[in-house]
């Protein structure tokens, strides 16, 4: 009983069953919501936004917030897809390892200059977005790679699939579940991702108990540059175009979805499976909205609405816990 | 007291504003130097005495939420909503009648500043509400209104831009009173107004002590709440007055206009010496930084630069101050 009474008060509890109840509202105004295609089409949505949440997480959690990683994944995806046309690559593994690289770099400049400034991460991070895109469209280029000159191996791995009974889950699924265990594992078994929640919760208590806070600043942010930029590759690949104006505004999903599962922009909060659920849940919503017949001029209403109450919710209960 | 020691005085008392007026006047030079038959001509200071002073506003508003160490993400959402449903009222609600004399429209534009700057308000206490009463974080809070007003604008107008707003509605934005521009009288107004609310006034100096220290002006009695609620009302007021010479300058209203200067309001307020974790500020800084800002990107512009490059460098100008006043303090 003690246990279920836990279970029940942890947030990634409260958002499975909102997700549940939500299901099974949807399932009952439109039926055809419980096709396998639906709910493997419904997964398969969750995987940019999923990544890129994870990377938006592993900062959050240590106290500061990223608006960057839209600009980063952009850059990485159209770098990496003109390097691969302009050498003829063939293979998927070394762009992948490219664009996470690039993503890196970025990463790691918001590291450079939050640490060593002691400047605001959001402030920050407004201003290397806003120079990784204009060096990006100022000086590489705004033409849209179509579907006729995307390498074709991008292609091929970006559709490469699983049939399970009768209907095709997309292998990115899994992808995407593997790097978020190997998040969860950094973040939970790992004495850097201890220091990611220290810095977070406390960075002075942090330093003093001895943690090295730079190393810890460097490996958050410039983890969370290196999924952002591995994101925007695996977008390209499964959409079969590299558009460099792509991802604008995903940063309010994305954040959304983060806050959503719990995490707190505080820091020192945020779980991995809260994540993944806050994702689902987001993603669920605005689709949603199609499948219910719902205008989807609508969307940014209800995806705005649903970031004040859930922030709401968790501001009441940081309350709560604090008195 | 002569007058040099009263001159240190106030540089002492900010002197942000002298590395300001430096950067502003190098700016100008270099300007003038790289093409100087374009960028020192009458029509070009102009043009800019019309745009700069929406950026200036919205400006003024984000340092407004600053001040307690907060951030208005929303103010563009709001500042297009007002445009948006001024629109709405002038085509929908009150069409033009064309028998309607002088003084019939003159009251109708009115009824519609009346409007915009209504839903402004509301929208600010939105947000105040949202920040004190919920005790939401001012960023999660406007980055949520911010969406909620967007997708309002998006909702109401279906995609497209609003047209056809009355002529003397236009005069907000494009009309000259005195060979004067319209604009820039409003921003020199607005400016005044919201200095001496800072520096003259109770609520002013609440601000200043809420933002240099939340807990001790909690213990020192100050209502901090009301106070953050009304600064967060004046903020999203000001953003529809921006709205409303947005649409007045262009004649149109648009979910997504003006989403760039987002970005560069935070810089201007930052480059302005207004510290984004509370307690520092001026709108003497902040309205110097907007017309640095937007004699560089003038220059920028006649050198055909590309506006994609522009945003570039309003980032690369961002981190470079940043970089700047975390020297300077560390001195």
């Amino acid at each position: 009983m003690n246990h279920l009474a836990k279970l029940m008060r942890r947030s990634e509890t409260a958002v499975f069953l909102i997700v549940l109840a939500i299901m099974i509202v949807i399932g009952l105004i439109n039926p055809a919501f419980w096709q396998a295609d639906n709910l493997f089409n419904l997964l398969r949505a969750n995987v940019i936004i999923g990544i890129m949440a994870l990377s938006v997480l592993i900062v959050m959690v240590s106290g500061g917030i990223d608006v960057s990683f839209p600009a980063f994944a952009a850059a990485a995806m159209y770098l990496t897809v003109l390097a691969m046309n302009a050498y003829g690559h063939e293979g998927v593994l070394l762009p992948f390892i490219g664009a996470t690289l690039i993503g890196l770099l970025c990463g790691l400049a918001n590291a450079f200059f939050i640490h060593t400034f002691r400047m605001i991460p959001l402030i920050v991070t407004l201003g290397s977005a806003s120079v990784v895109r204009g060096l990006l469209l100022g000086l590489v280029g705004t033409s849209i790679v179509n579907i006729d000159r995307m390498p074709p191996a991008l292609i091929a791995f970006g559709r490469s699939s699983l049939e399970i009974g009768g209907a095709k889950l997309s292998v990115m699924v899994f992808v995407y579940l593997g790097l978020a265990v190997l998040v969860w594992l950094l973040l939970t078994r790992t004495m850097t991702g201890r220091s990611i929640f220290a810095y977070g919760d406390d960075a002075e208590s942090a330093k003093r108990v001895g943690f090295n806070t730079r190393r810890t600043v460097y490996v958050a942010y410039g983890l969370a540059g290196a999924l952002a930029g591995f994101a925007g590759l695996l977008h390209a690949s499964m959409i079969w175009l590299a558009n460099p104006r792509d991802f604008v505004g995903y940063e309010l999903d994305v954040i959304a979805a983060v806050v959503l599962g719990g995490a707190s922009i505080f820091g020192g909060r945020g779980s991995v499976l809260g994540t993944l659920l806050g994702v689902f849940l987001l993603v669920l919503i605005k689709n949603s909205l199609i499948i219910m017949r719902i205008d989807n001029t609508w969307q940014g209403v209800v995806i705005g609405c649903v970031i004040v109450v859930a922030t709401a919710l968790t501001a009441w209960r940081d309350r709560k816990t604090l008195a | 007291m002569n007058k040099q020691f009263d001159l240190s005085r106030v540089i002492n008392r900010d002197n942000n504003i002298l590395q300001l007026i430096l950067i502003t006047v190098v700016i100008f030079a270099v300007m003038s130097w790289l093409e100087p038959t374009k960028f020192l001509r009458y029509y070009n200071f102009e043009s800019i005495s019309f745009i700069f002073p929406e950026l200036g506003i919205v400006a003024i508003a984000m340092m407004l939420a600053m001040l307690t160490g907060g951030i208005d993400l929303s103010v563009i959402g709001i500042a297009n909503l007002a445009g948006i449903l001024a629109g709405v009222f002038f085509t929908k609600l009150l069409p033009g009648d064309p028998a309607a004399g002088m003084a019939g429209e003159i009251a109708r534009v009115a009824a519609g500043v009346m409007l915009a700057l209504g839903v402004g308000l509301v929208a600010g206490a939105l947000n105040g509400l949202l920040i004190t009463r919920a005790k939401i974080t001012p960023i999660l809070a406007t980055l949520g209104t911010g969406q909620v007003f967007t997708g309002l604008c998006m909702v109401l107008t279906g995609g497209p831009a609003i047209v056809g707003f009355p002529a003397y509605w236009g005069l907000i934005g494009n009309g000259k009173l005195f060979g004067i521009a319209v604009p820039l009288l409003i921003f020199v107004a607005v400016a005044m107004v919201i200095a001496v609310l800072l520096t003259r006034t109770s609520f002013g100096l609440n601000l200043f002590l809420i933002g240099t220290n939340p807990r001790a002006a909690v213990f020192a009695g100050l209502k901090s709440d009301r106070m953050v609620l009304y600064s967060y009302m004046l903020s999203g007021t000001l953003a529809a007055l921006a709205g409303i010479m947005l649409s007045g300058r262009t004649n149109a209203a648009k979910s997504d206009y003006g989403t760039s200067y987002l970005l560069q309001a935070v810089l201007i307020c930052v480059l302005g010496g207004t510290n984004p974790a509370g307690g520092r500020g001026t709108v003497l800084g902040v309205s110097i930084a907007v017309i640095a800002l937007m004699l560089l990107a003038s220059g920028f512009q006649m050198m055909r630069f590309s506006n994609h490059l522009i945003d570039f460098i309003w980032g690369g100008f961002l981190l470079l101050v940043m970089v700047l006043n975390a020297f300077r303090n560390r001195a």
